[in-house]
């Protein structure tokens, strides 16, 4: 995607509010369940529900998670902080009001670093604040809705981004890398689809090297990477359009049609809520020890913009594959593990991000699902490197070793694959292809060299692919000479 | 002595010597009941049955074994409609049991049915209460006072032998004041809040009323502890409070506020306070002048907070998961006509009032102001409770007033909390205790208050005043 959607004169101006689902066992206030996909209401209690006298109890675990957020997003910690009530009335929320932070969150200032097309970039973090989630409303057809309790009370992070990013690649690379960020310290589990990552955006657009900034509109309904990008798009053309036309920006709130690829008006400022704040009473304020600090930092795991540049400092990657190998941790370990056995850093780099990569994705399954283990590979390259195998036919074992979770020497092993290393076959085979195509090797040796390439093709296939390519190179040159 | 008349201590040792069966207890409570509850309309709710199948399953060890209680009808019961006097909960059944009444539960109590209040705990009247106005025992063309209107007055007319009552600015103490019965407010974070429906959570307590300082005691005893369901019930050690009522306090000092012996108060009221005062001086107690600055500052600062938090506690009652539902045309309609048809007008009036207070603009000015004075009262306490070792006070400046006297100007009523509401405010607890009667024959109530979890002080000093008087011996003639 270009970085210019907002066209040569003007300049998008972007801040997202990104909502993490944390992966704690039980919801924010009452032991109920955080499991997704349970019938309607069979995750709900007097807490959850709101019923009348009942009050909620902090899950320590959600904070901790949300310090370790912070931590990994180099927020400063607060260490006096405490919960408001957000007062709005709507069916999926029991109590009538939500439980958030306001004026004293968890986590303040911080920072992640990006990358796009354009370079490195960093985006100021305003704050992350620890919340609960409403229920959700279902339509159906017939007079009455429903309304599911189960994801009231999960908890969410909500993590406010300063207005930092100018086009839409931005955004998408910010939201990416808060999902490797999340994923990596275990915090969450990165999900747009099933909602667990939800993105909220604020855009306005200004003409270019104007200061201040232009009206905001904001955006929800965004579930997908693809969407945040889709939708800014949209708006910021919509936008750009309406200036140019003369037309005012509306301070407003926009849904994201996927289907109709559009934004449509959702309420104006008018409109907005007032959502009265105040401080909960049944919650006592959160105060955060240095101590425990301390000890979620010690516990914090190798961030991935640390990792890459170990993998490249390290291990000597380019900086494109340090960046897909480090985008999730598990693909990380797995690429280290194999080169910790003694497998060339690059050479397992290719496998991982080219072959592993493609039938993993094939069927859509996490590398910890691999039926092909470090050590497996790490074989399989042994293989190649003392000239078992040649590369080529390494591919078709590795497709059968990711089949059958064999290893590679069996499969070898099984099918006859060693590769043809023996001068004396090699010369027979040599022997029989240029006696079988005379022709051709009249031409090449009248000055057709290009016809190279049809002596090896048929030496491969007459070996069935055995043949040790670089030995018969070799020989094939040697013996077309004459 | 009919059995209905004893008190806890004295009901617990016949029960417990079996001169008088727990079975027996309960029908001498359901019988006088039976025969006084036309007069009075203490309760929303009887359940004798309930109280024979608890009986049945109570431990004959258990330390209030068969003791009949009754609870404030804003306490959620498991299986018995908990109705807060509200059209909105009219038929509300809670599916689970509030801390005290789960503790009252272990302790093997009975439940003998659930008091009228002013709806939602808000009034000190109980004429707010969408289904019945409660009767002074002593007077019953007169008020019981409020909230707990129900509780004290079925405590003074003998229709159980002991109640729970909830205070936010002075519930539990008045309506104990007025009915000639002993009520006390414990520290905010003694007792457990879970399972009462919310007023104003920062201020919200409950508490025991009873005949005695002794049953207080008992109560308090049954009721007290960190909760770890309630975040905000401190982890604090329960003292033995009966061991406190009995102690000596002689070098004891009382701290006489000056601002709360002001004009306009009652003179028999307080004649009688002095008097108190005077008696437990010659006890050996020390009187001592204190002030409490900040104390003209208590009404408007707790009508600030308690109806903002209220505004918020009752957003819940809209109409989708439980209570009143009125139909509507869409969603916002349906709202606007549950709300405005499920809560009766002081209700509306606190909940607007609150509203206001926290909305964009004004919330510096109201909340946030009232917060700060809030701290200041709060210091006043802390400040005098360094030099004495507890306050006494009037519990209310007049004795129970005429049913529909106030009810015409909110103002009026609202300053009958006047000697209580600062003590939510503080935080800190506080006990009222007969101490007297008008001419007419209206109790009035002494208000005894401590330092931050003392209720042994104020137990200490209260049972020793009650003791050297005769006032807790009389009963209402019904």
């Amino acid at each position: 995607m270009s970085s210019n959607v907002a066209g040569e004169k003007f300049e998008a101006v972007i801040g997202l509010e990104v909502h993490a689902q944390l992966l704690t066992n039980s919801k924010i206030f009452c032991g109920c369940s955080t499991a997704f996909g349970a019938a309607p209401n069979s995750q709900t209690c007097p807490v959850c529900t709101g019923q009348p006298g009942s009050l909620p109890v902090m899950n320590e675990k959600a904070i901790q998670y949300t310090i370790k957020t912070g931590l990994a997003m180099d927020c400063s910690i607060s260490p006096y902080s405490r919960f408001a009530r957000k007062n709005y009335f709507y069916p999926d929320l029991p109590k009538g009001y939500q439980i958030s932070q306001y004026e004293l969150p968890l986590c303040l200032k911080g920072r992640v670093v990006i990358e796009t097309s354009e370079g490195k970039k960093e985006i100021g973090i305003t704050r992350i604040h620890l919340e609960e989630d409403a229920g959700k409303n279902i339509h159906e057809a017939g007079p009455f809705s429903f309304v599911d309790l189960n994801r009231g009370g999960m908890p969410l992070m909500e993590i406010v981004s300063e207005p930092d990013m100018r086009s839409p690649a931005e955004a998408g690379a910010y939201m990416r890398k808060l999902r490797t960020i999340l994923r990596y310290i275990g915090v969450c589990d990165g999900n747009m689809e099933q909602g667990s990552l939800r993105c909220d955006a604020n855009v306005s657009v200004r003409p270019k090297g104007q200061k201040e900034l232009g009206v905001k509109v904001e955006l929800k309904n965004m579930n997908s990477f693809r969407f945040v990008e889709k939708a800014l798009e949209y708006e910021i053309n919509r936008q750009v359009r309406a200036i140019e036309a003369g037309e005012p920006i509306l301070q407003e709130t926009r849904l994201w049609d996927s289907a109709a690829g559009v934004t449509l008006s959702m309420r104006s400022k008018e409109e907005a809520h007032d959502y009265r704040y105040f401080p909960e009473p049944d919650l006592v304020p959160v105060t955060v020890p240095d101590n425990d600090i301390k000890r979620i930092k010690e516990s914090l795991p190798e961030l991935p913009d640390i990792k890459r540049e170990r993998f490249v400092s390290v291990y000597g990657l380019p900086e494109y594959d340090a960046d897909q190998l480090t985008a999730e941790k598990p693909v990380a370990e797995w690429f280290e593990e194999t080169v910790k056995l003694g497998a060339k850093p690059k050479t397992v780099s290719n496998w991982v991000m080219g072959e592993l990569m493609r039938l993993l994705n094939e069927e859509g399954a996490p590398i910890e699902k691999s039926s092909v283990t470090p050590q497996a590979l790490a074989e399989m390259l042994a293989l190649i490197d003392n000239g078992t195998i040649s590369g080529k036919i390494a591919k078709t074992v590795f497709d059968e070793m990711y089949r059958t979770g064999k290893p590679a020497k069996k499969i070898v092993e099984e099918k006859g694959l060693v590769q043809i290393t023996d001068t004396g076959a090699l010369e027979s085979a040599i022997d029989a292809v240029m006696a079988a195509s005379p022709s051709e090797v009249e031409r090449y040796r009248a000055g057709e060299e290009k016809l190279f390439g049809f002596f090896v093709g048929q030496v491969m296939k007459a070996t069935k692919g055995k043949a040790n390519p670089a030995a018969a190179n070799d020989m094939l040159k040697k013996r077309l000479k004459g | 002595m009919e059995i209905f008349d004893l008190t806890i201590e004295e009901l617990r040792l016949r029960i417990s010597r079996k001169e008088v069966s727990a079975a027996e207890a309960l029908d001498s409570v359901l019988s006088r009941i039976d025969k006084v509850e036309g007069r009075i309309k203490a309760y929303n709710t009887l359940t004798p049955e309930k109280a024979r199948g608890m009986l049945a399953e109570a431990d004959e060890k258990a330390p209030l074994y068969g003791i009949p209680l009754a609870i404030k009808d804003n306490m959620c019961t498991r299986g018995v409609r908990t109705t807060c006097s509200s059209k909105m909960l009219e038929n509300f059944v809670p599916v689970y049991e509030s801390t005290v009444t789960s503790k009252l539960i272990k302790a093997g109590y009975v439940l003998v049915g659930k008091t009228n209040l002013d709806e939602f705990a808000m009034g000190s009247s109980t004429e707010n209460s969408a289904f019945k106005t409660t009767s002074n025992p002593w007077d019953t063309e007169r008020i019981p006072g409020g909230s707990s209107g129900g509780s004290a007055a079925a405590v003074a007319a003998g229709q159980c032998v002991g109640a729970l009552g909830s205070d936010t600015g002075g519930s539990i103490r008045q309506p104990a004041a007025l009915c000639g019965v002993v009520g006390l407010k414990p520290t905010y974070g003694r007792v457990s809040r879970y399972g009462l429906v919310a007023f104003a959570s920062s201020l919200d307590q409950i508490g025991p009323i009873t005949k005695t300082v002794k049953d207080t005691a008992i109560l308090m005893n049954a009721i007290s502890g960190r909760d770890p369901m309630d975040s905000t019930s401190a982890p604090i050690p329960v003292p033995d409070f009966e061991a406190a009522a009995g102690k000596d306090i002689k070098g004891i000092k009382v701290g006489i506020p000056k601002e709360y012996f002001i004009e306009g108060m009652d003179p028999e009221v307080d004649t009688a306070v002095r008097e108190a005062i005077k008696k437990l001086e010659s006890l050996g107690a020390i009187p001592v002048e204190i002030s409490l600055p900040n104390t003209q500052y208590a009404i408007a600062t707790y009508y600030v907070l308690a109806t903002s938090e209220a505004s918020s506690n009752l957003a819940r009652y809209d109409g989708v998961k439980y209570g009143f539902r009125a139909e509507g045309r869409d969603l916002l309609d349906m709202y606007m006509q549950t709300r405005s048809r499920g809560f009766g007008p002081e209700v509306k009036r606190r909940i607007m009032l609150g509203t206001y207070a926290l909305s964009a603009g004004y919330y510096e000015a109201y909340y946030g102001k009232a917060q700060q004075v809030r701290t200041l009262i709060k210091r006043d306490f802390d400040n005098a409770l360094k030099e004495v070792d507890v306050i006494a006070t009037p519990t209310s400046p007049t004795a129970a007033f005429k049913m529909g006297e106030k009810t015409a100007d909110p103002l009026q009523m609202y300053l009958s909390d006047i000697f209580t509401i600062s003590i939510n405010l503080a935080g800190v607890p506080a006990i009222s205790l007969p101490c007297g009667f008008t001419k007419s024959g209206l109790p009035i109530g002494l208000q005894l208050i401590g330092g931050h979890f003392d209720e042994e002080g104020i137990i200490k000093a209260a049972y020793a005043y009650e003791q050297s008087t005769g006032w807790h011996k009389r009963r209402p003639a019904l």
